[in-house]
């Protein structure tokens, strides 16, 4: 039997990896994945621009002015003069946020009152503009503060923050962990979902059916080439991560390919359910994201669990992703051992045990 | 206008390395009657019709069609031409009427003129009380009909058939040409592609082509007419006649040679020229008896002739030794029953197959011979009764019995992206092969085929009569005692064929027992019994020339094998209940 399974797995890796076309599918998202994410998928807010409509014609005011030029956040300043051109630059998406600086503003920073600033932010793209005016507050906010001691007035409380596991915010850093992810997910749902679906339309499926091989035998003979083929393609995607993005990785190795294990496992059920289901590759493919698009979004990958109703966290819990986006996380910036991911392990270990009897209850009933 | 369609160095390249699908295609079809455009699989044939549909731009070369150009002048053509592809476009969710009134909207025919053509066409093709029907729960030959009727609409002076008798039952299939010829008759001019050559003699014209080429233009009698004289049969044979075929096909005068139930067909090399009965162990009451010669002997002949009596396989083969208990029974279905919903498509089948006997499933696509071939190899569990292979039970023990049985499927099932060894390394090992006992088989299997020259190609790379090998060495490795084909040989050119029944000749004289499904009405002759499947049951079971003597006549006394098949399916009662599928 042990004979017939290697068998088994060889033709499967030798069909992967001498079609061209599965090839590309295997191995092209990996590297797409690999040197676009990182830059372009950032919440970092980096190029925007700033719109300034400056009434004060004092000292304080064109000081503010100075201080958020100089912000490394706004390397654009849009300097405007009227109250309609203000309007216009947001409208226009010329600019991420207005600021209004008022003609009193020296005056009531000079009397040591409260001066207001008015901030206009696009709503339009929310989550960027209020990062945006976040930075642009905290400049304002310093200012303030630095006045008020030079006048000899207390300081407001101030916050003292500190990022634990990802000191400098590297938007990377949490970006390539979770890509570990996404490429394993891709990686096992193909090779699985595609490979059966293939072999139907080439008809060597019957063949493989009429021979002694059980069905199970053949269930592990697709289910083990589509673990390796993840397991390399997240070794990649993980050494890239801390070799050329450096990313740190302070937890266990064996703890992250262990979890990988059962994640990919539970991957393979899935595909294989989906395969014993479609008669055609492009069936397959449309199950594989259907699958995978919910999937992503339910991971905690795009938004955060935290904020979902109720449903979706039950949802989510059920989502291997989420499992393994809190394992990725934690061993790479976290130290994470084999203790600490256990909590997310046996989770994985649970859809493992349903996704694999589903797929074998599946490939019995429409298959053998 | 001399000729309907002429080809000028018609060339045509799917890929600009790849090879030709045409080749340099230089021929007059003439205007009027049925032309019959001929070959196998692969030859060109649809490729030469989407030409002359103006639906590809040849790669070099130029045609005309009623003195249009495809291309330039496809608004024009469009008027006078209808084209039915293997496939036509009927909506199956509409129904019988709707489809047509489609057609008729996309055609422009209107009013009054509708009514009348939408009668007519409904008479003509028998289909008027099926217009409430949804196309898609119509029969092969129906759908065909309907197809016709549709491409009718626009009364085409050209009309263009794509294989349209693929799929389609011997009853329907001798409607549909009964219909074309009376269109044909009406002065309309007819192509209609085939493989099947006995369809093809009854063309006024062919158009021959293999591989890209044309074999032969001209009528089909004119072809056959060389061969007179040269196709005579064997009969009165006593000894085993596969073995006797095997030396008949080795003897310098024999140019090629079939089994015909009892009897054996041979063609010579020469007019008179025939080999010594005696030398072949022929028996003493052995006779030649001179036959009319068929297109397809022809078509070997233009070929250079048909493969010769030595199988390389069955020298390789170890004999099959089997069990007593088992040798009368090796393949048995017991009231074997396949329910779809509450559609039976096997209905009750009971026979058994002894050793070393070729018994073959004969029935239109759809009659259920498939599911219940796939029942017998384990494919499919049946909803009742059993099937077993060697006294083993195959919902039993599926794993055991797989392990004596070979399979070939009708589409070479190989792995396309692997190359022919890592094929047969694959298939072998499968089966539990492995060491010096693998590489020793594999080593046997690449002589027997001679695929030597190919271990590092693709199957996808090979010629049709090189995958066929692959596929039966892969099926074979394991030396099973049955061997499972499911339409082996459809779409094959003759001589791969002959190839191909070499090799089963060979390997059922070691003791191999062989089960066929075919709807090739010819290939059937080459089966010890038949058994005739008819809407899910079995009507008939005999030897070949036991079925066709019952369906005997005054007026035809030494029916074919077709003719037989409809005598006995017109014969049979219909079952009630059941609907007209």
């Amino acid at each position: 039997m042990f004979r017939r399974l290697i068998t088994l797995i060889k033709k499967e890796l030798q069909l992967n990896l001498r079609d061209p076309q599965s090839r590309v599918l295997l191995f092209l998202p990996v590297l797409l994945q690999l040197t676009l994410f990182p830059f372009a998928a950032t919440l970092e807010v980096k190029n925007a621009t700033l719109a300034i409509l400056n009434h004060d014609l004092g000292g304080s005011g064109r000081e503010l002015v100075q201080r958020l030029a100089a912000a490394r956040a706004f390397p654009h300043l849009l300097m405007v003069t009227s109250q309609a051109e203000l309007t216009r630059v947001v409208d226009e998406q010329r600019a991420l946020v207005a600021l209004e600086v008022p003609a009193d503003f020296s005056r009531k920073i000079a009397d040591g009152r409260t001066a207001d600033v008015l901030a206009v932010i696009d709503g339009r793209r929310s989550n960027s503009a209020q990062i945006a005016f976040g930075y642009a507050q905290s400049v304002i906010l310093g200012y303030a503060d630095e006045r008020a001691t030079q006048a000899g007035r207390p300081p407001t409380s101030a916050v003292i923050v500190r990022n634990f596991y990802n000191p400098n915010l590297e938007y990377q850093w949490f970006i390539l962990p979770v890509l570990v992810a996404v490429i394993t997910t891709l990686g096992s749902l193909i090779v699985t979902a595609l490979s059966v679906a293939r072999e139907r339309e080439q008809g060597t499926l019957d063949q493989l059916l009429v021979s002694p091989l059980t069905p199970a035998l053949i269930m592990v003979g697709k289910a083990v080439p589509a673990i390796m083929v993840a397991f390399v393609q997240a070794t990649v995607i993980a050494l890239a991560a801390v070799f050329i993005y450096r990313v740190p990785f302070q937890g266990s190795v064996f703890a992250l390919y262990l979890s990988m294990l059962f994640y990919a496992m539970s991957l393979a059920g899935f595909g294989l359910f989906i395969s014993a289901l479609c008669e055609t590759q492009q069936q397959a493919f449309l199950g594989v994201f259907s699958f995978m698009v919910p999937a992503v979004m339910l991971s905690g990958f795009v938004a955060p669990i935290e904020n979902m109703p109720l449903v979706f966290r039950a949802i989510a819990w059920v989502d291997p992703l989420s499992h393994f986006i809190v394992i990725l996380k934690g061993v790479f910036l976290k130290g994470y051992g084999l203790a600490d991911v256990w909590p997310n392990l046996w989770p994985l270990l649970l859809d493992t045990i349903f996704t694999m009897s589903i797929g074998y209850w599946m490939f019995r009933r429409r298959i053998a | 206008m001399t000729s309907a369609i002429a080809l000028r160095s018609l060339t045509h390249r799917f890929a600009a390395a790849g090879s030709a699908a045409l080749d340099a295609v230089s021929a007059e079809i003439p205007l009027g009657g049925i032309s019959g455009l001929v070959g196998p699989d692969g030859a060109g044939k649809t490729t030469l019709m989407r030409l002359m549909a103006g639906l590809l731009k040849p790669t070099a070369g130029s045609l005309s069609v009623v003195g249009l150009d495809p291309l330039s002048q496809g608004a024009e053509l469009r008027t006078v031409l209808g084209y039915m592809p293997q496939k036509f476009g009927l909506y199956e969710d509409l129904t019988v009427e709707e489809n047509l009134d489609l057609y008729a909207d996309l055609r422009g025919v209107v009013g009054a003129e509708r009514k009348r053509s939408f009668s007519e066409l409904l008479a003509f093709t028998d289909l008027a009380a099926f217009t409430d029907r949804p196309a898609g729960k119509l029969s092969g030959g129906m759908k065909q009909k309907l197809g016709l009727a549709c491409v009718l609409l626009g009364r085409p002076r050209v009309l263009l058939l794509d294989e349209p008798s693929v799929g389609v039952d011997p009853i329907s299939r001798r409607e549909l040409w009964r219909m074309v010829t009376a269109l044909a008759a009406d002065g309309m001019a007819v192509v209609w592609s085939t493989s099947y050559l006995d369809e093809a003699e009854r063309c006024a014209f062919i158009l021959l082509m293999n591989a890209g080429r044309v074999a032969y233009a001209g009528p089909p009698a004119d072809l056959t007419g060389r061969l007179a004289g040269r196709s005579v049969q064997l009969t009165g044979i006593e000894t085993n006649r596969r073995a006797l075929l095997g030396r008949a096909l080795d003897a310098p005068q024999v140019m090629d040679g079939v089994i015909q139930g009892s009897r054996i067909r041979l063609v010579l090399r020469a007019a008179g020229d025939a080999p010594d009965l005696a030398a072949l162990a022929a028996g003493p009451a052995a006779a030649l008896v001179a036959v009319a010669p068929r297109l397809e002997d022809a078509f070997i002949d233009i070929l250079g002739g048909g493969p010769g009596g030595h199988s390389g396989l069955a020298a390789v083969m170890p004999p099959v030794s089997l069990p007593e208990a088992s040798r009368g029974a090796v393949i048995r279905a017991e009231a074997l029953t396949k329910k779809f919903g509450d559609f039976a498509a096997t209905d009750n089948v009971t026979f058994s197959v002894p050793q070393g006997e070729i018994f073959g499933l004969l029935g239109p696509n759809g009659a259920g011979k498939s599911t219940t071939f796939k029942m017998l190899c384990g494919l499919l569990v049946p909803t009742s009764g059993t099937a077993s292979v060697l006294g083993i039970d195959l919902g039993r023990d599926a794993a055991r019995a797989r392990q004596e049985l070979g399979y070939m499927a009708q589409k070479f099932s190989l792995y396309g992206n692997l190359s022919v060894l890592q094929n047969l390394t694959f298939f072998s090992g499968v089966y539990g092969l492995e060491g010096r006992r693998q590489a020793g088989k594999i080593d046997e299997m690449i002589h027997a085929f001679a695929l030597g020259p190919y271990l590092g190609t693709t199957p996808t790379d090979l010629s049709l009569g090189y995958k066929q090998r692959l596929a039966l060495a892969c099926a074979l490795m394991h030396d099973p005692a049955v061997l499972f084909l499911d339409e082996p040989t459809s779409g094959v050119d003759p001589v791969t064929r002959r190839e191909f029944w070499g090799h089963i000749n060979g390997v059922v004289q070691k003791g191999v027992t062989v089960m066929v499904t075919t709807h090739f009405m010819d290939e059937a002759e080459y089966c010890d019994r038949i058994g005739l499947v008819y809407r899910g049951q079995m009507i008939a079971v005999g030897p070949p020339d036991a079925l066709k003597a019952t369906a005997a006549t005054a007026e035809v006394p030494d029916p074919t094998m077709e003719e037989a098949f409809i005598a006995l399916v017109e014969g049979h009662p219909p079952v009630a209940g059941r609907a007209a599928a």
